[in-house]
């Protein structure tokens, strides 16, 4: 078949989960006074069309920002401006100050899931394609069985079309960020990754990997001729963009101050709620929250997070290519993730697009990561009443990519990228056959992730432990991203030379 | 093109397929119309709470039982069953019932009838298959379309199919009654299959250049068919024919009351008929040919379901519609009569049988033309002409279900699965016939392309017109219109297809 054909497709399939999903329930609803991020959404729509500029982030009679105050850039504001003025046109009710607090109706519903479908369109999934169609090896039905499994990805459709989030937004521009990056269009590269950065803050655990590379590749240009030209544009390039952004707010020199402490709220402590993170599964066997104090907590966190950091970035900055970007990307995606200060377990998400990227050079471990991602958010999802949506689509990605990607046939050493492990350890470990244990360490872990869901849903947790199943939920995922932490940074650090000449050729 | 990773063989696709299919059919499971499910509830519980006397009385509820007794009797099984889920479902003024046990009841019921269903296409594509090299394409149009309609009936028609070309034609025979007498919707292929039985099992010999070889007639094989097929009905009709039934249970298998067409016009004769009609009418009006006030009030357009009379050209009766589907079958029987010409000359006669009963009949539903496409999807994977046709009909008559979905929640999604299923069978179907030039000619092209506009203005524009309130039939009348002109013509070509087509198989193949 051709490759137009092949392509729309995927899309079309891409696509139609995507909507499928979105005829489910959203989170908070029905659950006044608060309901959820649903509402939150909804609630910036209004703030930013009734409201001046000057006025969305602070505290006012007109702006309670104790009933989900903005905390997202400033760009998030403006594409929540730009759907206000679509919202007006279909139905003034939705946007309507402090009137529309809680609006939920069929057409509204249909309306924000609608916004969330064009955004992804428009941004994430052609960033997606593209992304397959020059950086993946092999015929176009890989690459086109790439894309579909990447598309497919569980953790990111239930987010953004059940839970209700504008993800996409920020990890499809992040993913532009890295295709310019790779086609070596630099200045591209870095304007996408400001905008993502400008969209999310938490884009931030993505801003090492892409400083270090591109200091990297300036550093191997000469810093003296090209190379410091090249930094120079770059640098300018990425201070217009934020200015450009937050222009409104540079009037008044209170503003931007007001944004950041709304965007990084210190005061919060070190987690909230479940996350399958150090400090959460530290929690449940020493209190450390409080424990520790504040500076302590925050000392340590920044400490750990630095030791994961530094050795993938150090590799990154010595040897800058796509391969090592990716990876970098993995490392400190999931570094931050597991070591930073509050984390939401949505942030897991960030960790999964880099993922996303390699899962076909590494299926096996991939595949593995994303169920483990979309697993790690099973306490929220249950809440929103998207228990469905979450099993039909992790079985539906679990055995499609595993068919389309012959996940366990290429589950060899070398081709899960531990050859060189394996040689430091012939010494003492002879007979071990790598790529059979974790074939089983696969399927167990796979079994133990049905258990708990199962368990979870059906069962009544016992009165004393009333949070049983969440801990466990992020206690077992936990264990797995600190593993896969490990693996991946070992596959970093110990890869010897990109094997392009010993790709499978067929 | 070599893949990089291998992809097996026939066998791990269509598990990949099925399965990919059966979790997209989960995920939209709460976007299916509560009216199936409380169809259904209704069946189960009559069947379950009343005497069977009673069974084609009772109208307690609007889904009254129209399905032959088999199917009643299959009902009353299942209710059994369900019995173990919720028994408050089975009290028959429960209207509307739907208590999480039921719910979950009648999703189960699916997809068992789903993995029932995969089995069967999986074995009659086995006996289908000659050539191991070809894509598959047949499975997915028979998949995708089943998507909307959860037919099980298909199921059996696949085992015929699978029975014929093993040469199992009591087998063949025995379940084509039980079919019959499950839907009567199969009466539309009755005639093709009856012919067919007669013809190659009853005659035992045909001559040299396949002609009948009245010698050969088989007078014991007769009776047995003969006695397959009428213990069958005895056996589901029996009860009835007993307590003196027959003529309300038939009154409830055929409503006659119910009008020529829908409130939406299937894509058949009668919408042209209609539309002829109606622009006569206003001609006639224009040209003051016609008094205003002799003309019957427009209902035609109404949304209820009523007899009405036609204005201008002569009203049509049950009766007139009997004779024309039997005129526009009977040359396609005389074709199979006179040369056989095995399982693809079976599968013609059927689809034509099946396309001129829902081109003529009475009280068409659209969803009958699925009946017409399954078929024509087998033969579109052998022969090149088919496979234009098959592309023609099935494109023309998903389109003309739109009307059935008409939320705006579902718009995305049947405009996805329509597009998934028309680039799939188009590239597939390209790819097969490669050599030869275009499947389609320049104008089914533009036939085809022209159900972009009309649904850019069906949906989109017209909703935001002054019409919309004064017609708020007209974009039905237009969508059945356009899709009754591309059935006529791939109902014509058919036709013409069946009458010069060569006897002997192997001419028909793709070289």
């Amino acid at each position: 078949m051709e490759n137009w054909s092949l392509f729309s497709l995927c899309v079309l399939l891409g696509l139609t989960s995507r909507w499928a999903v979105s005829f489910h329930s959203y989170s908070g609803a029905g659950k006044p006074p608060m309901f959820g991020d649903y509402e939150a959404q909804r609630h910036w729509q209004e703030v930013t069309y009734n409201l001046p500029v000057h006025e969305w982030y602070f505290n006012t009679t007109n702006n309670d920002l104790n009933y989900w105050g903005l905390d997202y850039p400033p760009l998030t504001a403006y594409h929540s401006l730009v759907c206000a003025y679509v919202a007006k046109l279909l139905n003034p009710e939705w946007v309507e100050l402090h009137a529309s607090r809680g609006y939920e109706s069929h057409s509204h519903k249909l309306f924000m899931r609608a916004t969330v479908l064009f955004t992804d369109i428009l941004i994430y999934i052609p960033a997606v394609l593209l992304y397959c169609f020059y950086f993946c090896d092999g015929s176009s039905k890989q690459k086109v069985a790439t894309a579909l499994c990447i598309l497919l990805y569980p953790g990111l459709i239930l987010i953004d079309y059940g839970h209700f989030q504008y993800n996409s937004v920020s990890l499809g521009l992040a993913l532009w960020g890295i295709l310019g990056l790779g086609l070596g269009w630099d200045l591209f590269g870095s304007l996408a990754f400001t905008l993502a950065l400008n969209y999310k803050q938490m884009e931030l655990y993505h801003s090492l990997p892409f400083f270090c590379y591109l200091l990297g590749k300036c550093i191997k240009q000469g810093l003296i001729g090209r190379g410091f030209f090249q930094l120079a544009k770059i640098s300018l390039t990425v201070l217009v963009t934020f200015a450009l952004c937050w222009m409104p707010f540079l009037s008044d020199p209170k503003q931007p101050l007001q944004v950041l402490h709304r965007l990084f709220p210190f005061g919060r402590g070190l987690f909230e709620d479940k996350v399958a993170n150090t400090w959460c599964s530290l929690n449940v066997l020493i209190k450390i929250k409080t424990l520790l104090s504040r500076e302590t907590q925050l000392f340590l966190s920044f400490a750990l997070t630095l030791l994961f950091i530094l050795p993938s970035s150090l590799k990154l900055l010595s040897k800058p290519n796509l391969w090592q970007f990716k990876l970098a990307l993995v490392n400190s995606s999931l570094a931050f993730f597991l070591f930073s200060f509050q984390v939401h377990e949505k942030s897991i998400l960030l960790a999964a697009l880099p993922v996303c990227l390699v899962i076909n050079e590494i299926p096996l471990i991939a595949i593995w990561f994303l169920l483990t991602s979309t697993f790690s958010m099973l306490p929220l999802l249950v809440k929103d009443g998207l228990l469905l949506p979450y099993v039909v689509t992790s079985l539906a990605f679990l055995f499609l990519s595993l068919y389309l990607l012959s996940a366990l046939e290429r589950s060899t050493e070398e081709e899960l990228r531990l050859g060189l492990y394996r040689k430091l350890t012939r010494h003492w470990l002879p007979k071990l056959n790598l790529s059979r244990i974790i074939k089983w360490k696969f399927w167990f872990s796979l079994v133990a992730m049905a258990a708990l869901s199962f368990t979870s849903v059906w069962l009544e947790p016992p009165a004393k432990f009333p949070d049983l199943f969440p801990v466990l939920v992020s206690i077992l995922s936990f264990l797995h991203f600190l593993g896969f932490i490990i693996y991946f940074n070992l596959v970093q650090l110990m890869e010897p030379q990109r094997k392009k000449s010993q790709k499978k050729t067929n | 093109t070599v893949m990089a990773a291998p992809m097996t063989n026939d066998q791990s696709w269509f598990y990949a397929l099925a399965l990919g299919v059966s979790f997209l059919k989960c995920l939209l499971i709460n976007a299916y119309h509560s009216t199936d499910f409380e169809v259904h509830r209704n069946w189960l519980a009559l069947t379950h709470s009343l005497p069977v006397s009673q069974w084609y009385y009772e109208a307690t509820s609007e889904w009254t039982l129209d399905y032959p007794p088999l199917f009643a009797w299959f009902e009353y099984g299942l209710s059994h069953i369900a019995c173990f889920f919720d028994k408050e479902m089975l009290v028959v003024p429960n209207l509307n019932y739907a208590s999480p046990a039921t719910v979950l009841f009648q999703r189960l019921s699916v997809i068992v009838a789903d993995v029932v269903f995969f089995y069967a296409v999986k074995e009659c594509c086995k006996c289908l298959r000659e050539d191991k090299g070809k894509d598959l394409l047949g499975k997915p149009s028979f998949i995708l379309t089943v998507l909307l309609l959860w037919n099980f009936g298909l199921l059996i028609v696949d085992r015929i199919l699978g029975d014929l070309a093993i040469n199992k034609h009591f087998e063949g025979a025995f379940l084509f009654s039980v079919l019959l007498n499950l839907k009567h919707i199969y009466l539309y292929i009755a005639p093709a299959y009856g012919i067919y039985l007669l013809r190659c099992f009853c005659f035992t010999q045909s001559n040299a250049d396949g002609s009948l070889q009245w010698r050969s007639f088989s007078v014991v094989r007769l009776v047995i068919l003969g006695t397959i097929v009428l213990s069958t009905f005895a056996v589901s009709f029996g009860p009835f024919i007993a307590l003196g039934q027959l003529p309300q249970v038939l009154s409830r298998l055929f409503p006659f009351k119910r009008g020529l067409c829908h409130a939406y016009w299937a894509p058949n004769i009668w919408a042209l008929y209609n539309i002829a009609d109606k622009a006569f009418s206003i001609l006639g009006v224009k040209f003051r040919l016609l008094d205003i006030n002799k003309l019957p009030k427009a209902s035609m357009t109404g949304g209820l379901v009523q007899e009405f009379q036609h204005s201008v050209l002569p009203s049509v009766s049950p009766l007139a519609t009997l004779v024309c589907t039997l005129l526009s079958i009977l040359p396609a029987l005389f074709k199979i009569w006179h040369r056989p010409n095995g399982a693809r000359g079976f599968l013609r006669c059927l689809v034509i049988c099946a396309l001129g009963s829902f081109m003529f009949g009475w009280h068409v539903h659209e969803k009958a033309i699925m009946m017409a496409i399954l078929p024509l999807s087998l033969l579109a994977v052998d022969s090149r002409k088919d496979a234009g046709i098959f592309l023609m009909l099935s494109v023309t008559s998903h389109y003309s279900l739109f009307p059935l979905l008409f939320t705006t929640q579902e718009l995305p999604i049947k405009i996805f699965l329509m597009l998934l299923f028309t680039i799939f069978s188009l590239a597939s179907l390209k790819t097969l016939f490669r050599k030869g030039g275009a499947l389609l000619n320049p104008l089914e092209v533009t036939y085809l392309l022209g159900l972009i506009p009309l649904e850019l203005i069906c949906e989109f524009v017209y909703p935001l017109t002054v019409w919309q309130k004064t017609f708020p039939f007209l974009p039905l009348m237009l969508t059945s219109v356009y899709c009754a002109l591309g059935v006529t013509y791939a109902f014509i070509r058919l036709y013409i297809s069946l009458l010069t087509c060569s006897d002997t198989t192997k001419k028909t193949k793709m070289q």
